[in-house]
């Protein structure tokens, strides 16, 4: 008895009963293709949480005020770094040394020191303005994030502007009221893709600013838009909106990723010289991207672990109706049994043939779950673009394929276990 | 091997099910000898013990007591997997209910002996065919069971019995299930088999299907109690009553 008669046979088997064979294999199929869409979407969600935050760069440092010495921070991502607005703005005495714990100009200048902090290449103050209303011929917008820097802010937080360009030195130095809106603001405000509203006036809080560039699209990250928001040059935001208090932040960028803690150590001693504190009484703290980054990176792959679990419930499941469907065709088909038997066939090719149609099932239900895998990753999945990994459909595959085995060597056992004598009576 | 062995030997063959005060007795010490090229009819009512005899001497089933050689070959000490060998080189079963593999082509219900066999594909095709047209049925080699008659069936069945020149064909009821016209093209069918030298054993109760062999043992309560021989081992089969079919 060779392979491909008994193949033969396990095909008559699986094809006698076509109903039956496809909601087995629709079990099959929905676990592999539950498999390869939910690693997918963890997978995808996963680029997505690096990809923002690779755009916030990762050789990023933000320095942020905080209000209680040691310990203390602020949770969570940076974000756009000017989403810690406000800070702290308080000032301690203790006996009589007056200890700032306000980041100031003086402070994000004294960064720019090419001697003591060689590692950074660019500083830029961060100032916020809080509750900004936009306003823009008849519309308005409450914008969430509003930042008053300096330009440099833009390269280290990897923005660029289109259509329009950003704003310059001598904007800043000019107190100029300029703006660049991101793209949710612009679209709000102006209706279709916001390109209108360059070169117009827009009121925020009643003062108004020109318009002269859109911020390109950075997306959002879970619930956080990070498109609504307008940069201004700070002296502007200063003499307007904000004040001028504390700077809510300082953003700091490094040479490059590799040079990002020794950057950050830099920044530290340069401000704990002008604070006056050490390490353990610190008024600030600086939030370092790479490390969020790979906060978020386990995080994310938790997740995408906890997808595949679920997955690989609804596979086993599959594989189960797999078991099931092959016990009923066994006592279904005992008396065919006790007649291959009765005529020659052995234990082997009675368990060879049940084994094969389980396995048939399964590939032919692993396949199409492939397919379905693929073809339904290339939707966006609750805002996430789901990425296929070669290795999912691999895995899930043979685990399909190997869960057909498994669940169809006890049928296939009990099949040949079966006494002819016994089958051959079988009605 | 040059001596030829009696095809069935049983010595004293018993068949016991349950134990102590319960047991019955299924098959009592029966002793007979079938020589090769035999026609023999067992019969008996229902309950005397005449299947439980053919799924002895067709190795579906291993006596109690006593011995049974096929061909010459003790099978009582024999694993399952020679006993599926024994059956299936030396004997070709005919049931009642023809136990056609359902769903699948005539041509290929009698090419699975061989198959389980291990004979290769072409050859397979040609010994089948050759056997389906035996029966008279080489037209219908590509029909699937359930668009044949009952008779064509069970003459599917013999195809598929003697497709592997086994030593003896063993037939359980065979036209059980049959009208009268495909009775009488089957036990037309076991004469020629019969003239062309074959060894066969049917089990029955009626007695016109006795009739046709030439030895007919007679069973009761799992004991022989006739064994009557009309027709000697090698001389033709009875036949038909020429009476009656005029």
């Amino acid at each position: 008895m060779n392979v491909t008669e008994s193949w033969r046979f396990a095909l008559r088997g699986v094809t006698s009963n076509k109903l039956r064979s496809a909601l087995t294999t629709l079990g099959i199929m929905i676990g592999v293709a539950a498999v390869i869409i939910l690693l997918a979407v963890g997978t995808g969600s996963s680029k997505q949480v690096q990809d923002s935050i690779g755009a916030l760069g990762s050789n990023t440092l933000t320095v942020i005020p905080s209000s209680t010495t040691g310990g203390g921070r602020g949770g969570g991502l940076p974000g756009p770094a000017a989403a810690f607005g406000g800070g702290s703005s308080s000032s301690t005495t203790t006996g009589t040394k007056t200890r700032s714990s306000e980041l100031t100009m003086e402070d994000a200048r004294a960064l720019t020191n090419k001697k003591q902090a060689p590692d950074v290449l660019g500083v830029a103050p961060v100032v916020s303005a809080q509750s900004v209303v936009a306003t823009y011929d008849g519309a308005s917008h409450t914008v969430s994030t509003f930042t008053g820097t300096t330009p440099a802010y833009l390269l280290i937080n990897n923005d660029s502007v289109a259509p329009g360009s950003s704003f310059t030195d001598s904007d800043y130095n000019a107190h100029r009221r300029v703006a660049l809106l991101g793209k949710t603001v612009a679209q709000d405000l102006a209706g279709g893709d916001g390109s209108d509203i360059i070169d117009r006036r827009v009121q925020f809080n009643g003062v108004s600013f020109q318009v002269v560039g859109i911020l390109t699209a950075k997306g959002s990250t879970g619930p956080q838009d990070q498109d609504d928001r307008v940069v201004a040059p700070a002296t502007a935001v200063q003499d307007t909106l904000s004040g001028y208090g504390s700077l809510s932040s300082i953003s700091v960028k490094a040479t490059s990723a590799d040079t990002t803690d020794a950057a950050q150590s830099q920044v530290e001693s340069i401000l704990d010289g002008r604070h006056h504190v050490t390490s353990s009484t610190r008024d600030y703290s600086v939030f370092n991207a790479s490390s969020v980054l790979s906060a978020a990176t386990s995080s994310s792959k938790t997740f995408t672990v906890l997808l595949g679990a679920v997955a690989a419930i609804s596979l086993l499941v599959g594989g189960i109706g797999v078991m099931n469907i092959m016990l009923v065709t066994v006592t279904e088909r005992t008396r065919e049994i006790g007649i291959r038997k009765a005529i020659g066939a052995r234990r082997g090719d009675v368990v060879g043939q049940f084994l094969m149609e389980a396995i048939l099932l399964s590939v032919f239900g692993a396949t199409v779950g492939v397919v379905v895998g693929l073809v339904g990753a290339q939707f966006t999945i609750v805002g996430v673009t789901p990425v296929v990994a070669p290795y999912s459909v691999v895995l899930a595959f043979g685990v399909a394929v190997a869960t057909g085995l498994f669940f169809g060597l006890y049928p296939a056992n009990r099949a040949a276990a079966l006494r002819p004598i016994d089958a051959l009576r079988y009605e | 091997m040059t001596r030829q062995h009696p095809v069935v030997q049983l010595h004293n063959v018993s068949k016991v099910y349950g134990a102590g005060d319960t047991a019955v007795h299924a098959v009592n010490a029966v002793d007979f000898v079938i020589e090769r090229g035999d026609y023999v009819a067992i019969m008996g009512a229902s309950g005397s013990g005449k299947s439980t005899l053919m799924n002895i001497v067709g190795c579906l089933d291993m006596p109690t007591k006593g011995r049974y050689l096929l061909d010459g070959v003790d099978v009582r000490r024999r694993d399952e997997r020679q006993l599926s060998r024994i059956r299936n080189r030396k004997i070709g079963f005919i049931f009642q209910s023809f136990n056609l593999i359902p769903r699948t082509s005539a041509l290929r219900n009698v090419e699975l002996p061989l198959a389980y066999g291990g004979a290769k594909s072409d050859e397979r095709r040609a010994r089948a065919s050759e056997a389906l047209a035996r029966v008279g049925l080489a037209d219908r080699a590509t029909h699937l069971p359930s668009e044949l008659s009952g008779g064509q069936q069970q003459r599917v069945a013999v195809a598929r019995a003697i497709v592997t020149e086994p030593v003896l064909l063993l037939a359980d009821e065979p036209t059980g299930a049959l009208d009268t016209h495909s009775t009488a093209e089957i036990l037309d069918l076991f004469d020629e088999l019969s003239l062309s030298g074959r060894t066969l054993l049917v089990i029955t109760h009626e007695a016109e299907v006795a009739r046709r062999a030439k030895r007919v043992i007679t069973m009761s309560d799992g004991q022989v109690i006739r064994d009557e021989r009309h027709v000697a081992v090698h001389a033709a089969p009875p036949g038909p009553l020429e009476v009656l079919a005029s």
